[in-house]
C-alpha cells in the first residue's frame, strides 16, 4: 500500500462513519448543523493527526503493556490543547459543541487509529492516515450536518436558503433526526458509492 | 428442526387473502371518510386521496425501482396506510407536507424493513410521529367542523376557523388550574357527549366521529377481520386509568366516557391497534397488548406533554410486540392440550 | 522495523511518568497562555448582552465592575449601569428553569422604574425552530412594558404576552425569567 493510498481510504472506502461506523456518539450529537459538524471535524482530525504522529514517533519507546495508557495520556493531551484553544478563540463555536470536544479522548477512531496503525508504521504513514481518517470524519459530519441543517433550519452553514421562518421538516434537526439521516445516508454509500470505491 | 426459520407475522390463519383483508379495511374506513367530508369538507377529502396515492406510488417506486421485487403496492395495504396517516392530521394540513409523511410512513415505516409483514411499527402511526415532530404548528391547528366546508386556505390568524380540540382545550384549562366545572361551563359544545358521539368537535381527519369508526368496526367484526379483544382490552385500559384518576379527583379530570369518545382513541383501538403485522399474535398476548396500550394512551393525555397520547401509545406497544410473542406463543400444532 | 522494548517494571514506570511529565507542561503552557483568552471571550459576551439590553440608556460608569446580587435570587447577577453617579437603569442576568429542556437564561434590562427596556437570550437548550425563536424580534414585545403594572404572562396564562406558537413552555420560561429579574430588581433595591 502506498501513502497515496494510505491517505485516500479513510476519505471514501474506509470512512470512518459511513464504512466503519466508528464514533457514533459525537456523530449523532454535533451533526445539527454543517458547521457544528465541520468544526467537530477538523478539531478531530487535529487531535488524531498529532496522536498519529507522536505514538509513531514513541511507538518502540513504549513498552507494549502500558500503550493503552501511554496512548490515552497523549490523546487526551491534545484534545486538552484543543479544547482550551477553541473556548479562546473560536467561543461561539465551542459553546455549541459542548461536552463533545473534550469526549473526543474516547472517541474509537483515534484509539484505534492509534492502535491498529501509528503503533505499527512509520511516521510519515501514520500522518497521512490520521489525515485521511481524520479528513472522512470532518467530511462525513459535514454531510451530514449540511443534511441535517438543510431539511430541519432551511440553511446551509448558517445561510438560509428559503426566505425567513420557513417552514421545515423540524425532525432532522432533532435527535431523532440524525439517526435517519445517518441511516439514510449509509444506505445510499452503501448502494451507490462503496461499489465503484 | 433447527433451520426451520418462522417469518414474522401475519401468518396466513384462514381463508382470507391479504387483498381481501385490506380492501375490507378500506371499506370499513368509509363511514369515517363520510362524516370527515361533511364535517371538514373538500380538504379533507382531497387530503386523504393525496396520502392513499403518495402512499401507493412510493411503495410502488421502491419496489420497482429500488428492491427490484414483485410489486406488490396495489394489494391495499399501502392504501391503508395512505387513508389512516390522513386520518391522523388536521384536515388544514398543507398538502406538501402530506406528501413527505406519506413517502416516511411507506419508506421509513415500511419498506426499510422489507416491506407488508416485516415491519415493526405501524406505519402510518410512524407517519403521524414524523409529521407530528417536524411539523408542530400545523399540525396542531384545527379547523372548526362543519363552517369550515367549502373553505381552502385555512388562515391561521384568521378568528374563528380554528378550534381546539377537546382533550386540548380541558387539558390546558387544567393546567392554568381552573377546575373541570367551570371549563365545562366555558365551553359547553367540548363536552357534549352527542358532539364527541358524532364527530362535531376540531381534531384529526378521521378520529372526530366515534359513530363513524364504531359502523367500520363492527364491519370488521363482521367480516372476522379483527376480533374483538384489541379494540374492547384498548378503551378498556383507557377508562380503567382515566377512571380512577375522574374518581380521585373529579375537578382536575375529566369522566372516563370523555376520554373514549374524545382524540383518537376509538380510532387507535379499532383500525390501528389491530393491525395484524403489528399486534401480537395470540389472543393472550393480544390482551396483555391492548390493556398496556390503552393505559399508556390514559397516562399520557393525564400527564404527559401531549394532550393526546393514542399514536404514542400504540407505537410504544408495538416494540414490545416481539417480546410479548416470544413468552406468550401459540399452542404448538400437535401438541397435547392439557384440558385438566 | 526497530524491536520493541520488553515490558519491565522500570521501563513501564519510566516512560509514563516522562509522557505524563510532558503533557502536563504541554497543557500547562497551553492553559497559560489561554485563560487570558477565554476570560476576555466571556466577559466580552456578558458585555455584548449588558451593552444590547441597556440600548438606548446613556450611562458612564462600567456595568460589569459593579456586579452584585439579590440574596433569595440564585444565580441572578445585577449590573446597574449610571449617568453620573445617578441609577440610569440595570441589566439582569436571569434564569428559569422551566425551559422546554432545562434552563433558560437571559439578559433583561430595565429602565430605573422597572419598565424594561430591553431583552437579550444569553443561553438556552430549547427544541430548535420552535423555542428557539425567542431569539427574534418575539422578544421585542417585552419591551416598553413594566412587570409592575403590566401582567407579563403568556395570553393562555392570562398574561399580555402571545407566545411562540406550539412553543408556549419556552415562552412561559420567557416570561418567567423576566419576572424574576424584575423581583430582583425591585428588591435589591436601586443600588
Amino acid at each position: 500500500m502506498n501513502n497515496l493510498q494510505v491517505f485516500t481510504r479513510g476519505l471514501v472506502k474506509e470512512n470512518p462513519i459511513f464504512v466503519l461506523l466508528l464514533g457514533m456518539c459525537p456523530t449523532l450529537a454535533v451533526s445539527s448543523s454543517a458547521f457544528n459538524g465541520l468544526g467537530m471535524g477538523l478539531a478531530a482530525t487535529f487531535v488524531l493527526v498529532c496522536s498519529n504522529v507522536v505514538i509513531a514517533l514513541l511507538k518502540n519507546l513504549i513498552p507494549d503493556k502500558v500503550r493503552i495508557p501511554a496512548f490515552i495520556v497523549v490523546i487526551a493531551s491534545f484534545v486538552t490543547i484543543v479544547d482550551l484553544s477553541m473556548q479562546a478563540f473560536t467561543p461561539a463555536l465551542s459553546e455549541s459543541l459542548g461536552v463533545f470536544i473534550p469526549l473526543i479522548v474516547v472517541n474509537c477512531i483515534i484509539l484505534a487509529r492509534a492502535e491498529a496503525f501509528a503503533s505499527k508504521n512509520g511516521v510519515l504513514g501514520s500522518l497521512l492516515d490520521g489525515l485521511g481518517m481524520g479528513l472522512g470524519f470532518a467530511i462525513a459530519l459535514t454531510i451530514l450536518g449540511g443534511i441535517r441543517e438543510i431539511l430541519g433550519d432551511g440553511k446551509f452553514f448558517g445561510f438560509p436558503l428559503f426566505g425567513e421562518n420557513p417552514t421545515t421538516i423540524l425532525l432532522f434537526i432533532l435527535p431523532p433526526g440524525a439517526f435517519i439521516a445517518l441511516g439514510l445516508v449509509i444506505a445510499f454509500v452503501n448502494k451507490f458509492v462503496k461499489k465503484t470505491a | 428442526m433447527s433451520n426451520t426459520i418462522v417469518s414474522l407475522s401475519p401468518h396466513a390463519k384462514g381463508p382470507l387473502s391479504t387483498e381481501k383483508v385490506m380492501w375490507g379495511v378500506v371499506i370499513a374506513l368509509m363511514p369515517s371518510f363520510a362524516f370527515s367530508a361533511y364535517f371538514f369538507g373538500i380538504r379533507a377529502i382531497v387530503v386523504t386521496l393525496v396520502a392513499t396515492i403518495a402512499c401507493i406510488l412510493t411503495e410502488f417506486l421502491i419496489q420497482k425501482y429500488l428492491m427490484k421485487t414483485t410489486v406488490t403496492a396495489f394489494d391495499g395495504s399501502a392504501a391503508i396506510t395512505g387513508i389512516l396517516l390522513a386520518f391522523n392530521v388536521p384536515s388544514s394540513i398543507p398538502i406538501w407536507q402530506m406528501v413527505l409523511g406519506s413517502v416516511f410512513a411507506i419508506a421509513i415505516g415500511k419498506m426499510v424493513f422489507g416491506g407488508l409483514g416485516r415491519n415493526p411499527f405501524n406505519p402510518a402511526l410512524l407517519g403521524r410521529a414524523f409529521m407530528l415532530a417536524s411539523f408542530p404548528v400545523d399540525m396542531t391547528t384545527w379547523p372548526i367542523p362543519v363552517k369550515t366546508q367549502w373553505l381552502w386556505e385555512m388562515g391561521k390568524t384568521v378568528d374563528g376557523t380554528t378550534a381546539a380540540t377537546p382533550l386540548g382545550f380541558f387539558k390546558e384549562g387544567v393546567k392554568m388550574n381552573a377546575s373541570m366545572g367551570d371549563l365545562v361551563a366555558q365551553r359547553p359544545e367540548l363536552y357534549d357527549y352527542f358532539n364527541l358521539f358524532i364527530g362535531n368537535v376540531g381534531g384529526c381527519i378521521g378520529e372526530v366521529s366515534a359513530f363513524a369508526i364504531l359502523l367500520g368496526g363492527i364491519y370488521l367484526l363482521y367480516k372476522k377481520i379483527i376480533t374483538w379483544h384489541i379494540p374492547v382490552f384498548y378503551l378498556g385500559g383507557l377508562a380503567l386509568i382515566t377512571g380512577i384518576f375522574w374518581w380521585m379527583e373529579p375537578a382536575k379530570y375529566a369522566d372516563p366516557l370523555f376520554h373514549l369518545f374524545a382524540g383518537g382513541a376509538m380510532l387507535g383501538a379499532w383500525f390501528m391497534a389491530t393491525d395484524m403485522v403489528t399486534s401480537p399474535m395470540t389472543v393472550k398476548g393480544q390482551i396483555l397488548f391492548a390493556v398496556c396500550g390503552g393505559l399508556l394512551c390514559g397516562l399520557i393525555r393525564l400527564f404527559g406533554a401531549f394532550p393526546e397520547g393514542c399514536s404514542y401509545s400504540i407505537l410504544i406497544m408495538n416494540a414490545f410486540v416481539p417480546l410479548i410473542d416470544k413468552y406468550i406463543k401459540p399452542t404448538r400444532f400437535g401438541k397435547e392440550v392439557n384440558y385438566g | 522495523m526497530a524491536k520493541k522494548l520488553e515490558s519491565n517494571f522500570v521501563n513501564m514506570f519510566v516512560v509514563l511518568l516522562v509522557i505524563g511529565l510532558v503533557a502536563a507542561l504541554a497543557l500547562g503552557f497551553t492553559y497559560s497562555k489561554t485563560r487570558p483568552e477565554i476570560e476576555a471571550a466571556a466577559q466580552k459576551k456578558q458585555e455584548k448582552n449588558i451593552t444590547a439590553v441597556l440600548e438606548g440608556i446613556t450611562y458612564d460608569n462600567k456595568p460589569l465592575a459593579e456586579k452584585y446580587t439579590v440574596d433569595g435570587f440564585d444565580g441572578l447577577e445585577l449590573y446597574p449601569a449610571r449617568q453620573g453617579g445617578e441609577l440610569a437603569g440595570v441589566a439582569v442576568k436571569t434564569v428559569s428553569p422551566s425551559g422546554y429542556s432545562g434552563n433558560v437564561w437571559l439578559m433583561v434590562g430595565f429602565k430605573p422604574d422597572g419598565t424594561i427596556n430591553r431583552t437579550s437570550v444569553v443561553e438556552h437548550k430549547e427544541t430548535p425552530g420552535l423555542g428557539t425563536k425567542m431569539d427574534t424580534p418575539w422578544k421585542d414585545q417585552y419591551n416598553g412594558k413594566n412587570p409592575g403594572t403590566n401582567n407579563i404572562k403568556v395570553r393562555k396564562d392570562g398574561g399580555e404576552i402571545d407566545a411562540i406558537t406550539a412553543a408556549t413552555i419556552s415562552s412561559r420560561a420567557f416570561s418567567d425569567a423576566v419576572q424574576k429579574a424584575y423581583d430582583a430588581f425591585k428588591k435589591g433595591g436601586e443600588k
